[in-house]
């Protein structure tokens, strides 16, 4: 199960900036059945977190109402050159994270 | 039900003068070039689209829909590609080699290769399409488990591998060893099924563009698969698509990599020359 982190190319300094995050995951809501009557367990990501040089940009709890393969977009303000770190965690503790580089330019 | 009654008669006037025109201007083509270069065989029937017709099915979509699939940032058909080209240099066990240690960079490697399938196969007597190929590399030079149809490691290799061709017009010749493929695909597609009795002729020729409960009609073009589809919320293949429609239909829902079904996308293939690849698609 894979991400994206999406922001521009090399923002200026002091810049707003949007950030987009696309993860792949079911978001089985719980409220589903198989065919043979059994239900599908519960499976969402329970936990989104997303820093920037080690400081806390985003922490997010999703739940059932959240479809499939989550989009998410946010905007920050941003200083400095750095990595971009999401993490997530799902209902059966699985961990994913995902890394991105961000180079600023000074004007 | 208003479309199975003017379906009855066949295609309107208009339409069928026009493939009437068409028709003749086809042999007349395959005739000027010479009997031994060029296959002969008549697209033209009940199913086909004029060139100025065929339209992509993303015409046929919500703005919403059509930017999500024309911005690679935010299309999810991308985390299957993502997953493709990580897949591509794996090996998947440490003695055998990965896709990349024999085909090289893929977007070069790969560019044109989507077209080619599905393709006769001489030797075994078979169609195959991508799919298929990519699992028999998998079985016979990689020595491991062939992927099961509709899988995320399935699709997502595909997917990368159709991304190499995206903005690549479909071909609008055809080897000459699929002319069988194609006239029983052909017939498949103007084939009344299912107790609804409608060919996928009547909704996606006859009355493309018009309303369908909540949804409006496509063309049934193949280029934007593997696609991601909102009702599926992940990525899938042509394959499924047409198995969806059978089931809409109420067919019998053909198996997957069923010689039906490859006869059909060299059809629907052949059908939608000119229409450029443009898979990862996003479809409702």
């Amino acid at each position: 199960m894979g991400a994206r982190i999406l922001i521009p190319p090399s923002p200026k300094a002091g810049d707003v900036i949007d950030i987009r995050i696309l993860i792949q995951h079911p978001m089985e809501t719980g409220f589903r059945h198989e065919l043979s009557g059994s239900a599908v367990p519960k499976n969402v990501i329970r936990q989104l977190k997303l820093d920037f040089n080690g400081q806390l940009l985003l922490d997010a709890e999703l739940g059932t109402g959240t479809a499939a393969n989550p989009f998410l977009q946010f905007q920050t303000q941003l200083f400095e050159s750095g990595w971009f770190t999401l993490s997530w965690v799902d209902d059966l503790g699985v961990e994913g994270t995902e890394r991105v580089q961000c180079n600023t330019r000074a004007s | 039900m208003q479309h199975k009654s003017v379906m009855t008669s066949g295609l309107d006037p208009w339409r069928r003068l026009s493939s009437l025109i068409a028709q003749c201007s086809l042999l007349v083509g395959v005739m000027s070039l010479g009997a031994d270069a060029v296959a002969q065989f008549n697209a033209v029937g009940p199913g086909w689209l004029q060139p100025h017709e065929r339209r992509s099915g993303l015409a046929f979509k919500s703005e919403d829909l059509q930017n999500q699939q024309n911005d690679d940032a935010i299309n999810p058909g991308f985390l299957w590609v993502d997953q493709g080209a990580k897949l591509w240099s794996e090996s998947p066990s440490p003695q055998a080699p990965s896709c990349q240690s024999c085909h090289l960079s893929a977007p070069i490697s790969m560019k044109g290769v989507a077209l080619k399938y599905p393709l006769w196969n001489a030797r075994e007597k078979r169609l195959i399409n991508l799919d298929k190929r990519i699992n028999e590399c998998r079985v016979k030079k990689q020595h491991a488990q062939a992927f099961p149809y509709e899988s995320d490691e399935m699709l997502a290799l595909s997917s990368w591998i159709t991304l190499a061709s995206r903005g690549m017009k479909l071909e609008n010749s055809i080897d000459p060893s699929l002319v069988p493929a194609f006239e029983r695909g052909k017939a498949f597609y103007e084939k009344r099924i299912g107790q609804n009795n409608l060919s996928c002729a009547h909704c996606h020729t006859a009355h493309f563009g018009q309303r369908l409960g909540g949804e409006i009609i496509s063309q049934g073009q193949p280029h934007a698969y593997p696609a991601y589809r909102l009702e599926w919320q992940k990525m899938g293949s042509l394959q499924r698509r047409l198995r969806a429609c059978l089931s809409g239909v109420k067919a019998a829902i053909l198996p997957f990599g069923s010689e039906e079904l490859l006869e059909l996308e060299v059809y629907l293939n052949f059908r939608g020359q000119g229409l450029r690849l443009e898979s990862p698609g996003v479809r409702r």
